[in-house]
């Protein structure tokens, strides 16, 4: 077997804006237009649109493949063509192996039919056999947690669980390409993560797995290498951490229309040792770089630094005024970096540095930049909130707790002492 | 790719999936029978409905011609009602299936062929009920079993190959033109009276052959006459019934896989 389990090589897919010929009135003057002229199809007609543009990556066997990008950049028509839901304009693609597709879980179930109904339904057109379903039908229903609605026709369901039901079948195909879209946004908390660590197995198991979503810190966790796509290009394709932080550079510079005055922040870059970063583990160190260029005269200057969680709430802030206790100045064309080293003491989520320059003795803020870099920390233990306390716990040797005392053995005149005295009226 | 390679691929695929094409045709008969009161009767219904019709029809045309009403004739209209009852029902059904699981169609792949066959084959298993109570219906009045019944499954399976062409067709091509849609409404509806259900070609003298081009129409009159004992049409016609049922069979599925990448842009 070859060592590459997905390839597409020049792929493009073609789309027409509005009204395709819907009925048999529209297509005939239509077709017999195209007859007369005849054009190849590498070129766009009228109101057609490239969905997906000359895409070309190779996915390794086991190896687990991120797809990120905006709205509208082609991830989802890119992930039909691999599923074979449609097929390119042009190019090749080539899947190796049985590929099974995490898109939309539930489209399969029918409402008037039972969770326990549903479950093989489902099982069948993602591809399993009706005895594969039954052998793991238990696991199923127990990852699903719905054992006492199992018997519930679907219609009768939440959202929530017709999308966990849906997940569950999914998560139990066991293919050799799995291509998942977005689906691990479904659920409660808890069912989240247990899709996390569900994928987490089911790429240790060696499956090699095609992951799109907007859920980034997910990806930057699960996947080796990232394409990122940009209006139907395939814009960076590489390293997890490196594609992400040039998505979120573009996204940035896109969202922010800062007012760059005659002072500003030019770049701020989060790194450890080994290099800039985007994922880090929590306790780690890392030094965030400060870039601030001047193009005028300007004195008694200070840095304010400060995170904000995934929420946008402040969890910290500090200047380089109050750590170092001096000012700087700065000429025209001339530039500074200052440089904060931190520990990450954080739990598990997305942040992101924000960063002005000011002037410390009148309080002048010249240019605030709020969302300048954004990381992710992950932890190998489960701590939830806003800080890590790097909680250990030892649990102590069991002994005897002395029974509660009965109230009928207890003397009347101290049983009656904690009670209220009665309320006169 | 050669034909043969290309039918080969085809049927192993589907043969592969056929717990899915268990499961697709399980789902359309259970939900019909789910939250009906009727349950099974809904199976003899409409074959019911047809075959009251025609034996109306009949006693109508005795009324004219002076003659009476035999019982062969009464046999000839129930053996042709019930198959003509599933090959409509089944084409009405077939065509709106890759529509009705539009959902399906665009969100997961799969040999989408499996909706049309399904359909067919959720209605071939109300048949299956209507056919059993006919045969006994028929034995208990006093019909005799005559070698002529022989015929009985090739016709059946010809009709049922035949349907099953029409409908991968239909279904697909209606996913692209919504008018398909209502056209085979509209031939369905009065499909009744250009095929020999409630009459027998031989009424048309030398014109006969122009009701029998239309292959249902041996096949029907072959079923009439195997159960009646009366003259079977020319072979010749049965040959052709064959050659356009499994002939279309074969380019139906060539039309199918052909459209079939351009389904989820087009639903």
């Amino acid at each position: 077997m070859s060592d590459v389990a997905l390839e597409m090589v020049g792929v493009s897919k073609k789309f027409r804006k509005g009204e395709l010929y819907d009925s048999l009135r529209d297509l005939l003057p239509a077709m017999a237009r195209r007859f007369l002229r005849g054009r190849p199809s590498g070129e766009l007609a009228e109101r057609e649109f490239w969905a997906v543009h000359d895409v070309s990556f190779q996915v390794r066997r086991g190896e687990a493949f991120g797809v990120i990008g905006p709205n509208g950049a082609g991830k989802s028509t890119m992930l039909k063509l691999l599923s074979g839901i449609m097929t390119p304009t042009r190019g090749t693609l080539a899947i190796h192996g049985r590929l099974s597709a995490l898109i939309e879980v539930s489209a399969g179930f029918h409402p008037d039919l039972t969770g326990r109904e549903n479950i093989y339904l489902n099982g069948t057109i993602l591809g399993m056999t009706r005895q594969q379903i039954a052998s793991r039908f238990d696991e199923i229903v127990a990852f699903s947690g719905l054992d006492d609605f199992i018997d519930t026709p679907v219609k009768r369901y939440s959202s929530g669980m017709f999308a966990r039901l849906g997940f569950s079948v999914a998560a139990h195909v066991d293919p050799d390409v799995l291509i998942v879209d977005e689906v691990l946004s479904v659920g409660d908390f808890v069912f989240q993560q247990k899709c996390l660590e569900r994928m987490n197995t089911v790429i240790r198991n060696g499956t090699t797995v095609v992951f799109v979503s907007h859920n980034l810190q997910a990806v930057a966790e699960l996947c080796g290498r990232t394409l990122l796509m940009d209006h139907g290009h395939a814009v960076a394709i590489g390293p997890s951490d490196e594609t992400i932080r040039a998505y979120l550079a573009r996204a940035e510079t896109q969202r922010s229309q800062r007012q760059v005055a005659g002072i500003f922040v030019s770049r701020v870059e989060v790194r450890d040792a080994s290099g800039p970063r985007v994922h880090y583990q929590t306790g780690d160190r890392v030094s965030v770089d400060v870039e601030v260029v001047s193009r005028g005269r300007y004195e008694k200057l200070a840095l304010e630094f400060g995170l904000k969680d995934a929420r946008e709430y402040h969890i910290f802030n500090t200047s380089s005024e109050s750590l170092t206790g001096t000012t700087f100045a700065l000429g025209p064309d001339e530039a500074i970096t200052c440089t904060f080293d931190l520990q990450l003491h954080l739990v598990p989520g997305r942040y992101h540095f924000c960063t002005w320059v000011y002037r410390y003795d009148t309080q002048t803020q010249y240019d605030h930049w709020q969302s300048a870099a954004t990381i992710f920390v992950g932890s190998e233990t489960e701590v939830r909130g806003v800080v890590n306390l790097y909680p250990t716990v030892h649990i102590g040797a069991k002994h005897i707790a002395p029974p509660p005392a009965e109230a009928v053995s207890v003397p009347a005149g101290v049983a009656a002492a904690p009670l209220p005295p009665p309320r006169d009226g | 790719m050669t034909v043969a390679g290309g039918v080969r691929g085809w049927a192993g695929e589907l043969f592969r999936r056929r717990d899915l094409l268990y499961m697709v045709t399980w789902r359309e008969i259970k939900v019909k029978y789910k939250q009906s009161v009727m349950g099974l009767l809904w199976a003899i219904l409409m074959p019911i409905v047809i075959v009251s019709a025609g034996l109306t029809v009949r006693f109508a045309f005795a009324r004219l011609s002076g003659t009476t009403l035999k019982l062969d004739d009464l046999v000839l209209v129930t053996v042709k009602a019930v198959p003509w009852a599933f090959v409509v029902s089944s084409i009405r059904f077939a065509s709106n299936s890759l529509i009705a699981n539009g959902n399906l169609v665009t969100k997961i792949y799969m040999p989408r062929e499996i909706f049309p066959i399904a359909s067919v084959l959720s209605q071939l298993m109300d048949f299956g009920v209507a056919s059993l109570v006919l045969a006994v219906v028929l034995l208990v009045t006093g019909v005799p079993l005559r070698p002529g019944l022989l015929w009985v499954p090739v016709l059946l399976l010809l009709l049922i190959l035949f349907t099953t062409a029409l409908g991968l067709f239909l279904s697909a091509a209606a996913l692209f033109f919504r008018d398909v849609k209502y056209i085979v409404e509209v031939i369905l509806t009065f499909a009744i009276f250009f095929t020999p259900v409630f009459y027998e070609v031989g009424l048309f003298g030398r014109w006969a052959w122009v009701l029998l081009l239309n292959p249902v129409a041996p096949l029907l009159e072959g079923l009439g006459a195997a159960a009646t004992g009366r003259p079977m049409p020319a072979a010749g016609w049965f040959v052709y019934a064959a050659v356009v049922s499994i002939g279309g069979c074969f380019a139906s599925v060539a039309f199918f896989k052909k459209l079939e990448p351009y389904f989820a842009e087009s639903v």
